[in-house]
C-alpha cells in the first residue's frame, strides 16, 4: 500500500493550494478527488474576487496571504493567472449601511488593511454612470482585486505536481479505516492508502467525509447562479457588492475581469439548499433587474455564460478549519462559506505549518476565527 | 464602390427594395432596407469588419447565423452582431479594433418577465419542425414554434435546387425555397399554431421553463412537451491560415447569396464534397460566382454523384484524394494551396497545388445541435427531437421524420391518437439512406423515335421521374424510392421527367426528325449564363469530358417548368446519348497560379473565438490531460462568445490524433445561453 504523509480529500480551492503548501516543505502529498481535473466542482464557479477586507482576524490574515501570492505569482513563476489589484467597494445607498460599513472599517483599520471612504463623486468617477441617487459613498479598498479561479487553481496544480505532489482524478473515497482514534486507512473505489494526516477539503462533500469517521461537520451547501459577459474596454474599477437585501434574493456582486469581461453572482434569499448545479430561469431576470437600476450602462452587455455553483455554509458564516479532537490525524479545512477561492492560498500555508507543527502565534490567533468548536453564534455580516 | 448585389437570378426572384444610406467608418454607403448590417456591408465590398482584440487579426463574417461573434461591429454605438442586425436609415457603424467600448447610458426599463403556457414547444421552424407543426395541428392542442429567422423554412429558405426523395412524401422535384413557402403558409394558416420568428430559444431551464428571446424581448415558455427541430451546425476544419477572413461555412454562404442577394465573392474554392459543398458550389453559379475548384479528402465525393457530376459538367474540377494545406492572404483569404494526399490522408510532397480565390467555403460536415433535447431531458421535459437535430440527413428525410415526431409528440398528449404505421418508419429508412451503389451505364438501345436517356446511375432516395412520367414508362428496378429508374415503354417526348428530376440527369433524345442528328434536350438552370438560339455550346459527358461543340437550336423557358429551362441541339448519332450537358465556366478561371506561395508560420486554429492553436492544446494534451474542461480553463478555448461550437469537434480530432480514446476524455461541460444575449433583455419583459 502507498504511504504519504499527508492524504488531502478535495482537489479543489482548499485542497490544491495545500498540496503546493506541503509539497513546498518536502512532504509526500496525495490528492484525491472524484472529479476528472482540479478545481471542477466549486472552484471553477467562483468569479474570482479576492480581498482582504474582511471583519474578523482569521479570515483577512488568510486573504492577506493570498492576495501576497496571487499578486505576486506571474512575477515568480511566469503564468499569468488574471490577477488584477481592481479593489474592492460596498456602495451605500441607506444612512443605516453607511453608517455599519464605516463602524466595520474601525476594525478592518485595526488590522492595517487599506481601506477608505470616498464620497459619491469620488465614486462615480471609479465607476462612472452608476446610479447616484440616495448614494451615501462607498467602501473602497485598493489592495483588493481579482483573478481567474481557473488558471489560478491550474498554475498552482502545476506548480505542485512539479514539487512532487500526487493527484489521483475520477477517484472517490468510499472509507476512513479508524484504529486507536486514527484514520489508519483511506479506502476509494480503486485503492488503499496511507498517510500521517488527512486532510479534508472535501467543498460540497466535506459533511459526507466527517460521517465517514463519525464526525458530525456543520456544513450546508446551497446553491448560487453567476454568470459572465463579452470583453469590452474597461469601463469601471471595482467589485461592487450591492449589499440591500432584497425580495427573492440578498446581496449581489460584479466586476470586471482581466478580459475585460463583466463577472456576477447574486445571493438568493431564502437560500436554496443542495448540490443541484442546473441553471434556473430564476436567476438572470432577478440579477439584471437589479443590476440594470444601479447601473444601467450595462444594459447593453451581452450575457455570455452563465452557471450554478455552491456556497458549503457553516452555521454562522465563517470557515472550519483545525484538528478534530476526536480523530487525532484528521485535519478539516470546509465550509468554506463561498470564498474557498480567495482564502485557499493563505489557508493552504496555514495548513501546512498545522501539519509539520510550525503554528506561529499570528496562526494560532487566526485558526481561533475557524475553530471546529466554537459555538457558531456570532453571525458574519459582510459576506 | 463596386455593388455586389445579384441583380438576376435564374432561381430567386429579385424583389425591389428601397435604398437607405448608413455609414461605415465615416463614409457614407447605401443599404436596402430591413437588410443585416452584414449583407449591407458585403454589398458594398467590405468583408473585414474588425480586428481580434487577442492577435489583431481580421474579423469577418463566419457563421452569418448569430451564433459566433466575429462579425461584430459597433452600430451607433452598441457592439452587436452584424448579421442578426437590421440596418437602419442613418446608421453609423464602425468596426471593431480591438475590444469594443461601451456605451455611456442612463435609459433602462424594468419590468417583469412574461410566462406564457403551451401544450408543445417546437424549437425550429425548418423542415423537421414545419412538418410536426403542421401534424399536430390537427389536434386540438396548443403549439408554438419558434425560429431565430425572420421568415420560417430554415434552411429550406436557402435552397435553390429541386428536391430529392419521393414525390408524395416529401415533395421531391419541387425546389427547396418553394417548399419552404408551402410548409410555412400551411403552417401560419393554421389557428391553433403560434409562430414566433426572430425568436432565438436561449436555454431549456431546470425548473422546467424555456428562455426565449421573443424578436428581442424575453419570455419564458412553460411547454409539456419539446420537439427539438433546432437543426445542426457545420464543422469547421484545422489548417493553416484557417482564421483568415473570407473562410466560412456553407450556411454563412447561402445566407448571403440566397436570402440576402449578396455576392460575397467573386471566386470561391470549396472544401468538402458532400452535399452540401456540391449544392452550395452550385448555388455559386447561380450566383454568377467563380467556382474554381473543390476538394474532397476521400477518393470519391460523399454528396450524391448528380450533384457533383452537374457542377464538374458546368466546368468546376473536383479534386478527390486532395486536402487544403493553407490559406494564404494578409487579412483575407488571397490564394489556397492544396495537396493531394496518400490512403492514410497524409499530403503527398510535390502535389501542392495553389490557386486564387477570395473565399473559401468549409463544408466538411454537419453535427446535430443537440442541446435543448440534453437540456429538456435533465429538467424533465418529455422531449423529442427530428431533423437534423436527431440525425443528419437530407432536408427530404427531415420533413418526413418531422412528420413522424408530430405524431409522437400528439400521442404523448392525447392517447387517443392513432399509432404510427410501420410503413412509415420504414420510409423514413429509405429517405434518410446514404446514397447506395454506382452502377454502369445502361443506354437505350433504340436509334428511332424519343426517349429519355437517364443518367442517374448512384442509388439515392429520390423519385420524382417516375412518379411524372404520363405513360408510366419510368420505373425504379427494386425500391420505389432508392432503386435506379429505367426507361421502358413508350416515351411521348413530353420532357417532364427533363424538368422535374432534380439530379439534372435525364436528357431526351429524338431521332423523329432525322436519323443521324437527333435532338437532344438538356435540362438547364444556370441562365445568369445566358444561352441563345444559335450559340456553340461545349457539350460534355457525364463527367464533365469534352464530346463535341453544338448549336443551339431551341430555348425553351416556359413557366410550366418553374425556371428550367429546356435546351435543344442537334447532335451526331453517336455521341447523341453521352452528352449530359454544357460547360459554361472558363477553363481559365480553374488553372492553378504557377507561382509558389511563401510558407506562412501561421498555426491551425482551434478556437477562433478565444485564437487557442492546435499546438497550445497539442501541449496539453501531451502532458495528459483529458478534460476538456481543464483545457478550457487553461486555453480559454470554447471560453469565447459561440460556446465551444467549432472548437469542441476539433479539439476531439486532436485527441484522436494524439493517440487517446475519447472514452477516456472528459467532455466540454455545456452551459446557458445558447447565444449571447444583452444583459437589459433580462430586465425588461417589455411592458411598460
Amino acid at each position: 500500500m502507498n504511504t504519504y504523509d499527508v492524504i488531502i480529500i478535495g482537489a479543489g480551492s482548499i485542497g490544491v493550494p495545500t498540496a503546493l503548501s506541503l509539497s513546498k516543505k518536502k512532504l509526500k502529498v496525495l490528492v484525491i478527488d472524484s472529479q476528472h481535473s482540479p478545481g471542477q466542482v466549486n472552484n471553477k464557479k467562483a468569479i474570482g474576487g479576492i480581498r482582504a477586507t474582511h471583519s474578523d482576524y482569521g479570515k483577512i490574515k488568510v486573504s492577506q496571504k493570498s492576495i501576497e501570492i496571487f499578486s505576486t505569482w506571474k512575477e515568480k513563476y511566469g503564468d499569468d493567472i488574471g490577477w488584477i489589484a481592481n479593489g474592492y467597494s460596498f456602495p451605500a445607498y441607506n444612512k443605516e449601511d453607511a453608517n455599519k460599513l464605516k463602524e466595520l472599517m474601525k476594525i478592518q483599520h485595526s488590522f492595517g488593511l487599506n481601506i477608505d471612504w470616498i464620497s459619491p463623486e469620488e465614486y462615480e468617477k471609479k465607476v462612472p454612470g452608476i446610479r447616484t441617487k440616495d448614494l451615501q459613498g462607498s467602501t473602497f479598498s485598493p489592495d483588493d482585486g481579482s483573478a481567474s479561479p481557473l488558471l489560478a487553481i491550474n498554475a498552482l496544480y502545476f506548480e505542485s505536481l512539479k514539487l512532487g505532489a500526487e493527484y489521483k482524478f475520477n477517484e472517490s473515497v468510499n472509507d476512513l479505516y479508524l484504529e486507536n482514534d486514527r484514520i489508519s486507512k483511506v479506502v476509494t473505489n480503486k485503492g488503499n492508502y496511507r498517510s500521517k494526516y488527512v486532510i479534508n477539503a472535501a467543498g460540497n462533500n466535506a459533511k459526507q467525509v466527517g460521517k465517514l469517521v463519525g464526525i458530525d461537520l456543520p456544513v450546508k451547501p446551497d446553491s448560487h447562479e453567476g454568470a459572465i459577459t463579452e470583453p469590452v474596454e474597461r469601463f469601471f474599477g471595482p467589485m461592487v457588492v450591492d449589499m440591500r437585501p432584497t425580495e427573492g434574493s440578498a446581496n449581489y456582486y460584479f466586476y470586471q475581469n482581466n478580459e475585460g469581461q463583466v463577472i456576477f453572482c447574486i445571493t438568493p434569499a431564502p437560500p436554496i439548499i443542495g448540490t443541484d448545479s442546473d441553471s434556473t430561469s430564476v436567476f438572470l431576470p432577478q440579477v439584471a433587474k437589479r443590476m440594470i437600476e444601479l447601473y444601467p450602462r450595462l444594459a447593453n452587455l451581452k450575457v455570455r455564460r452563465t452557471w450554478r455553483g455552491q456556497y458549503p455554509m457553516s452555521p454562522d458564516g465563517f470557515p472550519i478549519v483545525g484538528k478534530s479532537k476526536r480523530v487525532n490525524n484528521l485535519i478539516n479545512a470546509v465550509g468554506m462559506c463561498g470564498q474557498g477561492f480567495m482564502l485557499g492560498p493563505g489557508l493552504g500555508e496555514l495548513l501546512a505549518n498545522i501539519v509539520t507543527e510550525e503554528l506561529s502565534n499570528e496562526d494560532k490567533k487566526a485558526l481561533k476565527s475557524f475553530d471546529p468548536y466554537r459555538s457558531f453564534s456570532n453571525i458574519e455580516q459582510f459576506k | 464602390m463596386v455593388s455586389n448585389r445579384i441583380k438576376e437570378h435564374p432561381i430567386l426572384p429579385i424583389e425591389k427594395k428601397k435604398n437607405i444610406f448608413f455609414y461605415w467608418n465615416g463614409k457614407r454607403l447605401t443599404a436596402k432596407k430591413d437588410e443585416v448590417i452584414s449583407s449591407a456591408l458585403f454589398a458594398n465590398s467590405i468583408k473585414i469588419f474588425g480586428h481580434h482584440h487577442k492577435d489583431d487579426k481580421a474579423q469577418g463574417i463566419f457563421c452569418a447565423n448569430g451564433q459566433c461573434a466575429k462579425c461584430t461591429v459597433i452600430a451607433d454605438g452598441v457592439p452587436v452582431k452584424s448579421c442578426m442586425t437590421t440596418v437602419k436609415q442613418g446608421m453609423k457603424i464602425e468596426s471593431v479594433e480591438g475590444l469594443p467600448k461601451l456605451p455611456e447610458t442612463d435609459e433602462h426599463q424594468i419590468s417583469n418577465i412574461e410566462e406564457v403556457a403551451y401544450d408543445v414547444l417546437i424549437i425550429g421552424g425548418g423542415p423537421a419542425g414545419l412538418s410536426a407543426a403542421i401534424q399536430l395541428g390537427k389536434l386540438n392542442i396548443s403549439i408554438l414554434i419558434v425560429d431565430d429567422k425572420s421568415e420560417l423554412g430554415g434552411k429550406l429558405v436557402l435552397q435553390t435546387h429541386k428536391f430529392f426523395g419521393s414525390v408524395e412524401d416529401s415533395y421531391a422535384g419541387t425546389r427547396g425555397n418553394d417548399i419552404g413557402k408551402m410548409l410555412s403558409h400551411e403552417v401560419k394558416e393554421n389557428d391553433k399554431i403560434t409562430v414566433w420568428t426572430n425568436s432565438i430559444a436561449l436555454y431549456v431551464y431546470k425548473d422546467r421553463k424555456v428562455g426565449i428571446l421573443q424578436a428581442d424581448i424575453y419570455k419564458l415558455v412553460k411547454p409539456k412537451v419539446i420537439l427539438n427541430a433546432a437543426g445542426a451546425r457545420e464543422k469547421f476544419l484545422r489548417f493553416k491560415g484557417n482564421s483568415l477572413a473570407g473562410i466560412y461555412g456553407a450556411g454563412a454562404f447561402q445566407t448571403l447569396v440566397n436570402r440576402d442577394l449578396v455576392r460575397p465573392t467573386k471566386r470561391l474554392f470549396i472544401v468538402g464534397g458532400g452535399n452540401v459543398g456540391l449544392i452550395a458550389g452550385y448555388h455559386a453559379l447561380q450566383a454568377g460566382i467563380k467556382v474554381v475548384g473543390l476538394v474532397e479528402a476521400l477518393p470519391k465525393c460523399g454528396g450524391y454523384k448528380v450533384h457533383a457530376d452537374k457542377l464538374a459538367r458546368l466546368g468546376v474540377p473536383i479534386y478527390t484524394s486532395h486536402t487544403v494545406l493553407k490559406a494564404n492572404g494578409e487579412e483575407s483569404v488571397e490564394s489556397v494551396t492544396i495537396s493531394k494526399i496518400d490512403a492514410n490522408f497524409q499530403p503527398i510532397s510535390g502535389t501542392e497545388k495553389t490557386f486564387a480565390c477570395d473565399t473559401l467555403l468549409i463544408a466538411v460536415g454537419l453535427e446535430s445541435v443537440s442541446e435543448f433535447t440534453d437540456e429538456a431531458e435533465k429538467a424533465g421535459i418529455t422531449v423529442y427531437a427530428a431533423g437534423d437535430a436527431k440525425e443528419i440527413a437530407e432536408a427530404s428525410s427531415a420533413m418526413f421524420n418531422g412528420k413522424i415526431a408530430g405524431q409522437m409528440v400528439a400521442k404523448e398528449i392525447n392517447n387517443d391518437v392513432t399509432d404510427i404505421p410501420q410503413s412509415w418508419y420504414d420510409k423514413a429508412e429509405i429517405l434518410k439512406k446514404e446514397p447506395g451503389k454506382t452502377f454502369e451505364y445502361n443506354f437505350p438501345k433504340q436509334e428511332k423515335g424519343v426517349f429519355p436517356v437517364i443518367h442517374c446511375l448512384q442509388e439515392i432516395p429520390c423519385n420524382p421521374c417516375s412518379s411524372i412520367c404520363p405513360t408510366n414508362s419510368i420505373n425504379m428496378i427494386g425500391d420505389p424510392i432508392m432503386d435506379l429508374p429505367v426507361y421502358e415503354g413508350k416515351c411521348v417526348g413530353c420532357g417532364k421527367c427533363v424538368v422535374i428530376c432534380p439530379g439534372l440527369a435525364i436528357t431526351l433524345v429524338d431521332f423523329r426528325n432525322d436519323d443521324n442528328y437527333p435532338t437532344i434536350t438538356i435540362p438547364y438552370e444556370v441562365k445568369n449564363h445566358t444561352v441563345n438560339i444559335g450559340d456553340k455550346l461545349i457539350c460534355v459527358d457525364i463527367d464533365g469530358k469534352y464530346l463535341a461543340t453544338l448549336k443551339v437550336e431551341e430555348v425553351i423557358d416556359t413557366k410550366n417548368n418553374k425556371k428550367t429551362q429546356l435546351i435543344k441541339l442537334k447532335s451526331p448519332k453517336n455521341i447523341a446519348k453521352k452528352i449530359v450537358s454544357f460547360r459554361v465556366q472558363d477553363k481559365e478561371v480553374t488553372q492553378p497560379l504557377e507561382m509558389d506561395t511563401p510558407e506562412i508560420d501561421d498555426d491551425e486554429m482551434i478556437c477562433l473565438c478565444e485564437k487557442v492553436t492546435a499546438k497550445e492544446i497539442k501541449k496539453l494534451i501531451r502532458q495528459g490531460i483529458t478534460d476538456m474542461n481543464q483545457i478550457k480553463a487553461i486555453t480559454r478555448a470554447g471560453m469565447g462568445p459561440c460556446g465551444a461550437k467549432s472548437c469542441d469537434n476539433l479539439i476531439k480530432q486532436l485527441f484522436r490524433q494524439e493517440g487517446v480514446s475519447l472514452e477516456n476524455v472528459e467532455k466540454n461541460t455545456r452551459r446557458p445561453l445558447f447565444v449571447e444575449v444583452p444583459l437589459g433583455k433580462f430586465a425588461d419583459g417589455g411592458k411598460k
